[in-house]
């Protein structure tokens, strides 16, 4: 007989172990759905996960889409460690890009040197002062900021249909919705001939070493893990609430204007009305796949960067609709929350004996 | 025997001639990169009958649906590229830079991008329709049929392909009837059902008994078949959503085009061309007329439509009047391609102002 006991304490191993198993559940699940499909489910699952990255170029394309996502994934674990939930990050992005690309422009018929690191810092200020609007409204006013963050993603894409179509647009486009294409000293510089992976990776590095400093290193991280755990025990402390609230948020929204920044001056190199794929709401699952540990989101990053890429090759070799990689999305993160359950409970096996 | 002999040698070279390209044309494989689902039954949709006349005529073809506009396209683009397609078709409009960029790395690919004007390497051409000739005969109903002189119009975005539209909607509505106007509201998007619907129901509201739009969704001609008001399916035919609203629908006809070039590929015939087809070479399309017609309405658009494919009659014809009464067009002119390119002005009897 089988029964289910309440664990004493989260397991630790299980915690990192239930990622793992989400994605093994999710690769069983993904074979079972093509096999219902009409679909053989290696082949399908062989053109998914394995040719996508079978060579140099597949492979540079999947660290080009994972950057953002850790990215993004990086500045929201500071705000889910802390018990803030920004959602928002897509609009933070969106403000970023906004940003750095209207600086962008200014510059678009100059070279030099000096532009890049102006473009980029504009960006990471957009998503900062974008992601202040949620803190701050949280800590004076009190509101939801699941609410406020999310809904300014609406607002923030508005933004940008209005400044493509409008001001910003291409002279000579023929009104059509996108700006100039930015000078090349505006453009993040290519890492290998040949291959779309830039310079932004680094700045996606840069946000892992620094998370993990903060986090498991300093003050700061000590105090957003136990506001985390118990805001009580937070304010018992001594902690100062408001001020941290708004700090991580900030980390958040410069971490996903970046983010911003590398679609629009790397592959993109002008703004346009999608500058991301929702690269800010697939993060979220990315971030909670990772554990929030900042090298588990370098992997989570990976796995849902091939989920992309999968479903493009699935749907050119085999025809099957591109749609599933948001399927596999869906999934992983259903079974990570699933999965959950063993954290706080366990199986005892009881046997026969009296 | 001599002649049997020529014979003979003749007729087998037409044979081996025609096998070879039999085997060269089965060998063409053809791309499609969509920006919506092929299900959404407006632009991607017609786009994927397209693709089904190319398979039906015996090559093999390739999609991609869902492809967004940011960094993904390229690498899209690349991929079927790199696997053996020898022509891509890129069906909207924010794949320009993308494919040119991807074309410049294949120059052996054949790359066709829709709606666009960038041809900057010789393996790329554009091709649009002349929607606004399906809209001249919407025009023509929609002034003929209107009891409140109000017609509504779904605008998406502010570019010349829309405002060109709209202007010669209601110049033909004018033409049937002076005392019509035309009230616009621009919904920013090209597929978003509820904001669709919201934009037709501010019109209905307005006075409006006649909608037309420029966006996809069948949304419109739904909202319009609940307020009991008439409207237009467009892309496909929407007469189903909506059979007593919808008095026609102009359809996006790309079969043909997709496969001439296609056979062209396959032929060693493909050029670099900007294509720019209308109701005469059949890629736009009316669909059946609504029993609600009137027969004598009827009949004028039947004339209308052959007129318009013969070149007898076009969209902008002079006089044509801009808003503020400075000429556009002088009597007895037409408007070229030049102008109706860069159209970034209402017609006279368009309410409101271009959104800048």
């Amino acid at each position: 007989m089988i029964k289910i006991v309440k664990r004493d304490q989260p397991s630790k191993a299980i915690f990192f172990f239930t990622p793992v198993l989400a994605i093994f559940l999710t690769l069983i699940a993904g074979g079972l759905i093509f096999y219902i499909l009409g679909f053989k489910p290696f082949e399908a699952l062989k053109f998914f996960f394995i040719v996508p990255i079978a060579d140099k170029y597949g492979f540079s394309e999947l660290l080009l889409k994972a950057t953002p996502l850790c990215l993004i994934a990086i500045g929201l674990s500071f705000c889910f460690k802390s018990n803030n939930w920004n959602i928002g990050a897509e609009g933070q992005l969106t403000f970023g890009a906004i940003v750095s690309g209207g600086v962008a422009l200014l510059f678009y018929d100059q070279e030099g040197f000096y532009i890049l690191p102006i473009v980029i810092l504009a960006g990471a200020i957009g998503g900062m002062i974008y992601a202040s609007i949620p803190a701050i409204l949280k800590t004076y006013f009190n509101t939801n900021e699941i609410l406020v963050s999310l809904m300014l993603v609406y607002v923030s894409k508005l933004i940008l249909d209005y400044l493509v179509v409008g001001p910003w647009s291409n002279p000579e486009g023929f009104n059509f919705p996108e700006t100039r294409q930015f000078s090349d000293s505006a453009r993040l510089p290519l890492l290998f001939e040949g291959l779309r992976i830039h310079a932004g990776i680094f700045l996606a590095f840069a946000a892992v070493v620094i998370s993990w400093f903060v986090f498991y290193k300093t003050y700061l991280g000590f105090q957003m893990k136990v506001s985390g755990f118990s805001l009580k025990t937070a304010k018992y402390a001594g902690y100062k609430g408001k001020k941290m609230i708004i700090l991580v948020f900030l980390i958040s929204g410069a971490c996903a204007g970046l983010a911003g920044v590398g679609e629009i001056t790397g592959p993109i190199g002008q703004l346009h009305r999608e500058v991301s794929p929702d690269y800010g709401f697939t993060a979220i699952i990315v971030a909670f796949l990772g554990r929030l540990h900042p090298v588990g989101i370098i992997f989570a990053s990976l796995v849902v960067a091939i989920t992309y890429l999968g479903a493009e090759t699935a749907q050119i070799f085999m025809q099957i609709p591109k749609y599933t990689g948001q399927v596999f999305q869906g999934m992983i993160l259903f079974f990570l929350l699933a999965s959950d359950y063993l954290l706080f409970f366990k199986f005892k096996f009881i046997g026969s004996k009296k | 025997m001599h002649k049997f002999l020529i014979r003979s040698f003749v007729s087998s070279l037409v044979l081996l001639f025609t096998l070879t390209v039999a085997a060269v044309a089965k060998e063409v494989k053809a791309a499609f990169v969509y920006i919506g689902p092929t299900g959404d039954h407006g632009w991607t949709y017609q786009h994927d009958v397209g693709r089904k006349a190319v398979e039906a005529a015996g090559f093999k073809t390739t999609y991609v649906e869902g492809v967004p506009e940011s960094a993904d396209a390229e690498r899209v683009l690349r991929q079927l590229a790199n696997s053996g397609h020898d022509i891509i078709f890129t069906t909207s409009f924010g794949y320009m830079n993308p494919t040119n960029k991807v074309a410049k790395e294949f120059p052996n690919v054949k790359f066709e991008h829709a709606t666009g004007y960038k041809r900057e390497h010789p393996n790329v051409a554009t091709y649009a329709a002349r929607f606004y000739e399906g809209r001249t005969i919407l025009g023509t109903i929609a002034g003929t049929m209107t009891k409140s002189n109000v017609i509504g119009y779904v605008a998406s975005f502010p570019i010349p392909e829309v405002i060109r539209g709209i202007n010669s909607f209601t110049l033909a509505a004018q033409k049937v009837n002076p005392n019509i106007k035309t009230k616009i509201v621009w919904a920013f998007t090209w597929y978003d059902p509820g904001k669709e619907a919201e934009a037709a129901k501010a019109l209905i509201d307005q006075g409006a008994d006649v909608i037309a739009q420029h966006t996809d969704s069948t949304a419109i001609v739904q909202m319009a078949e609940k307020a009991g008001v008439y409207a237009f399916g467009q892309a496909s035919d929407m007469d189903k959503f909506a059979p007593k609203a919808v008095l026609t629908s102009v359809e996006n006809n790309w079969g043909p085009y997709y496969v001439d070039r296609v056979k062209a590929v396959a032929n060693g015939t493909w050029n670099q061309k900007d294509t720019w087809h209308g109701i005469g070479d059949g890629m736009v399309v009316i669909s059946g007329l609504d029993s609600q017609m009137p027969s004598d309405l009827q009949a004028k658009v039947k004339k209308l439509q052959a007129d318009l494919a013969s070149g007898k009659v076009h969209s902008f014809t002079g006089p044509i009047y801009d808003q503020k009464g400075n000429l556009m067009v002088a009597e007895g002119k037409t408007a070229d391609d030049g102008m109706l390119a860069g159209m970034m002005t209402y017609v006279k009897g368009v309410e409101g102002d271009i959104p800048k």
